[in-house]
């Protein structure tokens, strides 16, 4: 089943796709960063998938998924420590869905998962409002949380956090307490 | 004056519901207007945002006014140790009674009320008429469990 | 901080008024001039609290005499950092956490998270289980669709409705406290199954919910359904055609009210749904009546739903029996020692799931809720994003806001039914 989806990808993204994987019957691409506009439109137009679930940033600082390979009370396998370098941290995933497809149980033809890797010292990646104009809220707030920013969005300003924030609480080197006086209370 | 803002908002609204019905207490009415009423019951997470918010109603009430702070998040951040939700309401407002619960039961908030309505027969609130500030009485902060 | 909101450049034209509109109105002293055709609109601002706004949402409506021009829908006044405490916390430790995100069905989220981690962990919960978590969902579905009903029909004006809806939801916190112990927040679901079985003074108890159900369903529709200031006020307003509703990221009652037949119950089917037989509720005109209509059919469809569940339910245990990853049953970790070690190393560490990810969505009540984890394949999840209905719906507001009379504002919230915990995270 996954050999079938991915030809079919493969022939109509071409080489704009770097790498497909699949876990647990769930399809994930990783697409080119100046390229994901257009596969957004291929994808909605030719294969369709018209409706985005779902769109979020994550920040991949030292991700090492090596206390996979250690057994379960802790004793150490012999691993290569491998970092996420600095040109690879942010990850927009982007979650689409195809309405029109009600065949079958599993989640093959009908979910797919767009991934994206962004730079960490100028999280710049391109906007797909002109696409799915659902993106707009998902794409403020993965400014607002990882200060990603996406280019030709109408309105890019923060989600939850008040305008004048400095910070971007969801990155791994914000503490979970906050820095404390960022945010002014009330005198009593 | 319900200052609802999560879920223990849904329990103040069973409180004021026909099973815990606050109307026998005679505190039916539940103006939404901070200028006609006596009591702020803050009812959920204050964040950093909204704590702006909530010192503004609180100053546009008359005196006297009374305080009761519903559910841990009000009283003390609750189960939110993060960066954005203030820990505990009293650093900003000051509070009369305090009401635990995650969210509390409605019978809790109504023990509440009733606190409160012996701490105002007691008379001692600046801003009463014939009430005198007496130095004891005054600060008491009362904990329902 | 006054100084650092100027020196920051705003990035376009509509971000820089709107953050004079927001600092004007939030400073009562200052005079703003602004050179935009604004000066001819009234901007009116329908405050984080509000009584008919549910929870803490901030629209600022740009009013044209009584007609709505544009709005600007402001969140975050909840925002309580839910992902990342998830990054904290283990994944057993943020079930309670999950509980207050749609703070009207709680058990409903319960059931998304756990079957999202049971996903990347790869475990299955034993049949049994799943009966148990279909009807503590579509419970959830029915307290929350009361209270939707209630809050818009309150909202327009009938206060008689609010006060029976509230009624049902009483009785229907007596059925959780059977099964689950507690009223409201529930924190029912575990890893691999749920916390405990239920008795059968529980299901007499729903048993016996499920057969008034449908009588007192229809009394509150024979208020509402036939009657003339309450269609005046729902019908053709804050109407929405299919093509902008799938575009826009609708979903749940609002997408089927507008004939599209989206509902993850039946589109990936996830527990026994494939067993059981419901109708899919749609309607066609995609107003606030139609929404409306929706949610009380689908009440009826979940009534059915629990029935069947209650007939087929097979008799077994309700925790799956993998040691690695499932919490075992309490009488066994204070009796044996292989179990008190397992109880302890997954409340210490965590549940071990492989390093991946994955994403799950179930039917919630206000649309579809997901879960998107990421895990290193230590105990606590590396990213875990929330995909909240409400932030999606209401992210379709300003499109059905347009044109319409001010007082028709509250209606169209009504009948979206935004929940804030849940929008704000």
């Amino acid at each position: 089943m996954k050999e079938e989806v991915e030809s079919r990808l493969r022939s109509s993204l071409g080489d704009a796709i770097v790498s497909v994987d699949e876990f647990n019957e769930q399809v994930s691409i990783e697409i080119k960063r100046d390229r994901i506009t257009d596969v957004c439109k291929i994808l909605k137009e030719e294969l369709g998938f018209n409706y985005l679930s779902d769109l979020c940033g994550a920040d991949m600082l030292n991700y090492d998924d090596a206390s996979a390979r250690k057994a379960y009370l802790a004793i150490e396998h012999e691993h290569r420590p491998h970092q996420v370098p600095n040109e690879e941290r942010f990850l927009v995933v982007y979650q689409l869905t195809s309405l029109k497809d009600k065949s079958g149980d599993s989640d093959l033809g009908k979910r797919l998962r767009l991934k994206v890797k962004v730079d960490g010292d100028n999280p710049v990646c391109p906007s797909i409002t002109s696409v799915f104009k659902s993106a707009n809220w998902y794409e403020r707030e993965a400014f607002d949380m990882f200060g990603i920013e996406f280019e030709g969005h109408p309105d890019m300003r923060r989600m939850y956090m008040p305008e004048e924030y400095e910070y971007y609480p969801l990155r791994k080197d914000f503490p979970l307490m906050g820095v404390p006086g960022s945010i002014p209370l009330p005198r009593r | 004056m319900p200052l609802g803002i999560s879920c223990c908002a849904i329990e103040m609204m069973a409180f004021a519901g026909p099973r815990f019905d606050v109307s026998r207490f005679g505190a039916e009415v539940f103006r939404f207007s901070p200028r006609q009423s006596d009591l702020l019951i803050v009812a959920g997470t204050v964040t950093y945002k909204m704590a702006k918010v909530v010192r503004k109603i609180y100053d546009q009430m008359p005196d006297p006014k009374w305080v009761i702070s519903m559910g841990v998040c009000a009283s003390s951040g609750g189960m939110y140790r993060s960066y954005s939700v203030v820990q505990g309401i009293d650093q900003f407002v000051p509070v009369d009674v305090y009401v635990a619960g995650c969210p509390p039961r409605p019978d809790s908030v109504l023990k509440a009320l009733m606190e409160i309505q012996k701490k105002i027969s007691r008379g001692n609130h600046p801003g009463q008429v014939g009430g005198k500030v007496s130095p004891e009485f005054d600060h008491e902060k009362i904990l329902i469990e | 901080m006054a100084a650092s909101a100027e020196d920051k450049k705003p990035k376009t034209q509509s971000a820089a008024n709107v953050s004079q509109i927001l600092k004007a109105l939030e400073d009562r002293d200052t005079n703003v001039v602004l050179e935009d055709p604004l000066e001819n609109y009234m901007v009116l601002n329908m405050g984080p609290q509000h009584p008919a706004t549910h929870g803490v949402l901030r629209l600022l409506v740009k009013l044209d005499g009584e007609t709505v021009v544009d709005c600007i829908p402001e969140l975050g006044y909840l925002h309580r950092g839910y992902e990342k405490i998830a990054e904290a916390c283990t994944y057993h430790e943020f079930i309670p956490h999950t509980d207050r995100l749609d703070y009207i069905s709680p058990l409903a989220n319960n059931v998304a998270y756990a079957l999202a981690v049971e996903k990347i962990a790869g475990v299955e919960a034993p049949p049994r289980a799943q009966y148990i978590r279909v009807i503590s969902a579509e419970l959830a579905r029915i307290s929350s669709h009361l209270m939707a009903i209630g809050a818009m029909a309150m909202d327009v004006g009938a206060m008689t409705v609010f006060l029976w809806s509230f009624r049902e939801r009483e009785k229907l916190y007596d059925v959780f406290d059977l099964f689950t112990g507690v009223r409201f927040t529930t924190s029912y679901t575990r890893i691999g199954g749920v916390a405990q079985d239920m008795d059968d003074k529980a299901v007499q108890a729903i048993r016996k919910f499920i057969d008034e159900f449908p009588k007192n369903l229809s009394e509150m529709g024979r208020m509402l359904n036939k009657n003339r200031i309450f269609l005046d006020r729902t019908v053709g307003v804050g109407a929405i055609n299919a093509d902008d509703a799938v575009e826009i990221g609708l979903s749940g009652p609002n997408i089927r009210a507008c004939g599209i037949d989206y509902d993850l119950r039946t589109f990936s089917p996830y527990l026994v749904y494939d067993q059981l037989s419901f109708d899919v509720v749609t309607e066609k005109d995609g107003d606030c009546f139609a929404r409306y209509m929706v949610r009380m059919r689908e009440m009826e469809e979940s009534s059915k739903l629990v029935r069947q569940a209650l007939e087929n339910m097979p008799v077994g245990p309700v925790k799956a029996d993998l040691p690695k990853r499932v919490l075992p049953d309490k009488e066994r970790v204070y009796t044996k020692m292989e179990e008190m070690i397992h109880d302890f190393v997954i409340v210490n560490d965590g549940v071990h799931p492989p390093a991946g990810d994955a994403y799950v969505a179930i039917e919630g009540s206000k649309g579809e809720l997901g879960f998107y984890i990421i895990s290193d394949g230590s105990g606590a999840p590396w990213r875990l994003k929330i995909r909240s209905p409400s932030f999606c719906n209401l992210q379709a507001l300003p499109l059905l806001l347009k044109g319409q009379m001010i007082s028709d504002v509250v209606a169209i919230i009504g009948s979206i039914d935004p929940i804030m915990g849940e929008a704000d995270k």
